[in-house]
């Protein structure tokens, strides 16, 4: 990685080719965080370019970028955020797409029928993702009332933050059960047992947008980034981690 | 309306957490502050960088660990489950617990402080003059230390309105039970509500001046520096 860096960094030096290798800097929700560790990999092995990845919440990066903080492109964890930066002339309305759909997965350890544990109400707490911030917890109230358990797990939920503290919280044995993402526990592409992934019927779609920022527009490795998110490479790895994609 | 019914929730929950926090803080700092400036115990040092760690501990590793030990997997969530307790984490008395934690230093330091600035005298005098040890306690040290326990009281009080990380770790965003003011506006600032956002943080600032200012004129060499060393 390093020694790549330098190569293209000398190559520069010598070449007049050197904007071939363009840097570009993204803000990504921390959902996607570890396919987006693969997509940067695979995307700076074929191009040349270099990602610089600032992971966070989709609220706070969506205050970063309103406040001029310096991103190229914005991958948020819902639509309603790259929406609003369309309306406030802060990016690019025709390069908005979905690049990522969540998979929403009840889970309690390997050895908890997560489903049954839900449904029989023989537990402590239920995580959920604030539903107010978190597409996510949004997606796991709906699919609570499709249920028709939303009444026996009012008294117990507790709320993350985002999806992330929601999984610490399951982790840590805190709360007995809890609606994570799938792209949370999934490994090699299975589930874990115990795992239940809620059929998509049961809630709106968890649809992530992403977005080219209006610092970003002129940036020819920002655009390459956004293209390659929609190819086939980047939409193996993407399912390969629990999210379903859209034909764009 | 400035505050919907959900804020002033959250503000009441806060000020009652405060108030319990100060006062527990009180009576568990006093005793640790009086030992740590009288004793010559080799203990002395550890325990001063103890009580001193959450200063420097980011609330996210505070955070982090209470989450651990107070589940029902950790040692003090299995010894409060024995007890027929439940468990702490999402509970207004997790957040006791914890924010007792996190604002330690912020009162023992004070007292502790202003302790050392007495000296053994005043207390020696009383002894001559047939003074108990819980009569020195009453009439010496509070009355001559008062400057460091009202400083002690103000910090804990005002360090605790303000904590937001630990709270967010091990609270689970409960209203009326853990959500409290600092959480509320994050989720405000998150949610893009940023007029509720306003109306909170700016409470939050002017009340926290209004403290401090009161701090400042009751007791004009009160400070960080007599505070924390």
């Amino acid at each position: 990685m390093m020694y790549r860096q330098l190569s293209i960094m000398l190559l520069c030096l010598g070449a007049s080719t050197c904007s071939l290798a363009g840097s570009t800097r993204i803000a990504v929700a921390a959902n996607f965080t570890a396919p987006m560790e693969a997509i940067t990999h695979a995307f700076e092995e074929q191009t040349g370019h270099t990602v610089s990845v600032s992971f966070g919440s989709s609220g706070k990066l969506f205050a970063q970028v309103q406040n001029g903080a310096p991103f190229d492109a914005f991958l948020s964890a819902d639509t309603a955020k790259p929406e609003a930066l369309v309306n406030a002339g802060l990016a690019i309305k025709e390069s908005r797409f979905t690049y990522a759909v969540g998979t929403l997965a009840l889970y309690g350890g390997d050895s908890t029928d997560a489903k049954r544990l839900l449904e029989s109400g023989d537990y402590n707490k239920l995580a959920i993702a604030n539903p107010r911030l978190a597409p996510y917890g949004a997606a796991a109230m709906e699919t609570l009332q499709a249920l028709g358990v939303a009444d026996s797990a009012a008294s117990k939920l507790v709320t993350g933050e985002n999806i992330s503290q929601t999984w610490q919280f399951v982790f840590t044995g805190n709360a007995d059960i809890g609606f994570i993402a799938l792209s949370q526990i999934i490994k090699g592409g299975t589930p874990p047992t115990g795992a239940w992934v809620v059929p998509g019927q049961l809630h709106s779609p968890i649809h992530q947008d992403a977005v080219l920022l209006e610092r970003g527009k002129d940036n020819p490795a920002s655009q390459s980034l956004l293209d390659f998110l929609k190819g086939d490479t980047a939409r193996e790895i993407i399912q390969r981690y629990g999210y379903a994609t859209v034909q764009p | 309306m400035l505050f919907s019914d959900a804020d002033i929730t959250a503000i009441w929950l806060t000020t009652k957490l405060a108030f319990v926090v100060t006062l527990l803080l009180l009576v568990i700092g006093t005793p640790i502050a009086w030992w740590l400036a009288n004793s010559n115990s080799r203990w002395k040092s550890p325990v001063n960088a103890l009580v001193a760690l959450p200063i420097v501990l980011p609330p996210s590793v505070l955070g982090f660990y209470l989450l651990i030990f107070m589940g029902p997997k950790g040692p003090l969530g299995e010894l409060i489950s024995t007890l027929g307790l439940g468990t702490l984490p999402f509970t207004f008395s997790g957040l006791v617990v914890a924010s007792v934690i996190y604002s330690l230093p912020f009162v023992v330091q004070p007292i502790q402080n202003a302790i050392e600035a007495l000296g053994k005298r005043p207390f020696e005098v009383a002894a001559t003059l047939r003074a108990g040890p819980w009569d020195r306690f009453w009439t010496v040290l509070l009355p001559q230390a008062r400057p460091g326990f009202l400083t002690a009281a103000v910090l804990g009080f005002a360090h605790t309105v303000g904590e937001f990380g630990v709270v967010l770790m091990i609270g689970g965003n409960i209203p009326g039970e853990t959500q409290v003011v600092s959480v509320r506006i994050y989720d405000h600032v998150e949610a893009l509500d940023y007029g509720s956002a306003h109306a909170l943080a700016f409470t939050m600032v002017a009340f926290s001046f209004v403290v401090l200012l009161a701090l400042y004129t009751l007791n004009p060499r009160a400070g960080f520096t007599t505070a924390i060393k």
